[in-house]
């Protein structure tokens, strides 16, 4: 039996995008015929919940939840609701949006004319990252689509809901994923995080109730709306949901990207997907999901992957898209990289983020080029715990940062002692080959 | 020097306008204002911010605030093509080092640096999102692919640079 992958059914092996015609020939619109009109905004909800669909962004954060805070009716006041899609995709390591926007564009707008209906946004926004240029311009060719065949508009589909959507094309800096940078970011701010409460379902976008979700999570909403929440359930392998994009990059036979169940093994998606490591490498650790998650071990390599599983054993399933330490690259460098990119990416609105960091980094440069100490060992460890301490700062990206970091420093502790008491990184080249 | 003249066009007016149509008030649109001025100029100059702060009813400063935030807005003059070096975690696994190495040697270029004849300016950027193809870099738009030294070679084969 061949495995229902809802999500990835348009994506063609040359990953050439669909279009209009190919998207309705295989079936889609059909869910927003089903939903627009048909469903009311809390039946549409009440499925959402049911299906216990997570956000796909990274947090895991139950979809139908978010939703469920925004004021609906009179009680939202007058003016726009949002919805906005986060297609600002630049968790290091992850390569999973890029698939879905570039090879099936309309999945996305249909399941974003869905989540607005089920809210009753009335403007929807693509906030998309300016390299993603070939999507961008699939994305404004499919919404312009939409507008000529009455999917988006005045009076979709006859039912009196109305929906105007835009493509807006950003300017950089990874910080914009995080929502409510992103709505700053939106509203033509500098992109710094927002203090919660107000949540953004209450007072996001210009003040207005506004929901951000990720690429991923809304190419789900429609597919769920139309065949249910059991059905959606029932994909996924262990207590999760649905099916995950799941991606592995590093030194691996053949790196890349598949949707499979949510809670597939670990070691099915490194070994059967990705091939296995390269000749003459190792797997030491991994990162579950992204540059801000915390190191994996072999022994990890038959855990489910869903939310709560890696979760348990320390870490989070963060992107899904993993990243491959192997008995070649240098640890101290991995983590060096990754602190020099969240250093650099730092807003510089709050204190230990914006000092912190490049401190944490200089460290890991001292170590790395063969200058450091063994009391080094102990500022890193107040830096994981100051730094990391979720309240400390103001948004998630510097205990993010702490998470490599941290668990690096406990499973790879030997390789951070032999820079130091060797004078020098014991895997030459600073670590890349 | 186009960049430096501290009015706006007609259209460059015009595409900043059709923008404002969508926001609540003129400066929100601060941002793809200052996207707009730079795809016209290549750049974003003084002369340039100031004359779009004012058409946006924003001070200079506030407006430089943004600008600078951006590492996509220029406030430097670029190159004819920028590229876009990505030296995230899985492009670094697969060497970007050596790609900025090599880019140093073919176009005597660093980080932040743009060629004598004008053609190439050299930054870094955030992980591309292409981790399964690292290590990956930018030419403009154009996204490149599994890059090594042959590919590096080939791509700026009609460029001397200054080396």
């Amino acid at each position: 039996m061949s495995l229902d992958l809802p999500l990835t059914r348009n994506v063609r092996p040359d990953r050439s995008p669909t279009d209009f015609a190919a998207y309705e020939a295989n079936g889609g619109y059909r869910g927003l015929r089903a939903v627009v009109g048909r469903l009311a905004p809390a039946e549409c909800l009440q499925v959402i919940k049911d299906s216990n669909l997570r956000g796909r962004g990274g947090a895991g954060f139950p979809t139908g939840m978010k939703w469920s805070f925004v004021p609906m009716g009179d009680a939202a006041g007058p003016g726009h609701k949002y919805l906005i899609c986060n297609a600002d995709e630049m968790e290091p390591g992850t390569f999973k949006d890029r698939l879905l926007l570039e090879c099936d564009p309309h999945q996305l707008i249909e399941g974003m004319i869905c989540a607005a209906y089920t809210i009753q946004a009335d403007v929807a926004y693509i906030f998309i990252r300016a390299e993603y240029h070939k999507a961008t311009q699939l994305l404004r060719a499919a919404v312009a689509s939409c507008y000529e065949k009455g999917y988006l508009g005045k009076n979709i589909l006859g039912s009196g809901y109305c929906l105007d959507m835009q493509v807006h094309s950003s300017a950089g800096r990874y910080i914009c994923g995080e929502e409510t940078a992103l709505i700053s970011s939106l509203e033509g701010k500098r992109a710094n995080p927002r203090a919660k409460p107000p949540f953004p379902q209450v007072s996001g976008l210009w003040g207005r109730p506004t929901i951000v979700n990720n690429v991923e999570t809304l190419c789900n909403i429609h597919h769920i709306l139309e065949r249910g929440a059991d059905w959606f359930k029932a994909l996924g392998l262990t207590e999760d949901a649905g099916t995950k994009l799941y991606g592995v990059s590093g030194r691996v036979k053949n790196p890349g990207c598949w949707e499979l169940p949510i809670g597939t093994p670990v070691r099915q998606i490194i070994e059967e997907c990705a091939g296995g490591m390269e000749d003459g490498y190792t797997l030491r650790g991994f990162l579950p999901g992204g540059g801000s998650t915390d190191f994996l071990t072999p022994e990890h390599l038959d855990l489910a992957m869903d939310y709560g599983t890696i979760g348990k054993a320390g870490s989070r399933m963060g992107t899904g898209t993993m990243i491959i330490l192997d008995d070649k690259t240098c640890p101290v460098g991995f983590v060096k990289n990754l602190m020099e990119f969240f250093a650099r990416e730092s807003c510089g609105f709050c204190t230990p983020c914006r000092d912190g960091l490049p401190w944490s980094a200089q460290v890991l440069d001292d170590i790395e080029a063969g200058r450091g100490r063994p009391e080094d060992m102990d500022t890193l460890a107040r830096q994981v715990e100051f730094i990391g301490a979720i309240g400390n700062t103001h948004c998630a990206l510097a205990p993010g940062a702490m998470e490599p970091l941290q668990s690096a420093m406990k499973y790879f502790r030997e390789d951070f002692e032999r820079h130091i008491s060797g004078g020098a990184c014991p895997f030459c080249n600073g670590g890349a080959h | 020097m186009s960049e430096l003249i501290p009015v706006l066009s007609e259209e460059e007016i015009t595409e900043i306008d059709a923008e404002i149509a969508h926001v609540p008030y003129r400066s929100a649109v601060a941002i793809d204002a200052l996207k707009i001025v730079q795809a016209h100029r290549g750049w974003v100059s003084d002369e340039s911010l100031q004359a779009i702060a004012r058409h946006l009813h924003m001070s200079a400063d506030e407006l430089d605030g943004i600008a600078t935030f951006y590492n996509l807005v220029f406030r430097r003059p670029v190159g004819e093509r920028v590229i876009l070096l990505c030296n995230s975690i899985s492009c670094w696994i697969k060497g970007c080092e050596n790609l900025q190495r090599q880019i140093g040697e073919q176009l005597g270029i660093g980080l932040g640096e743009t060629t004598a004849d004008n053609r190439y300016t050299l930054l870094p950027v955030t992980c591309l999102g292409a981790c399964d193809k690292a290590p990956v870099l930018m030419v403009g738009d154009e996204l490149h692919e599994d890059v090594d030294a042959a590919a590096l070679r080939e791509l700026f084969a009609n460029s001397g640079g200054d080396a």
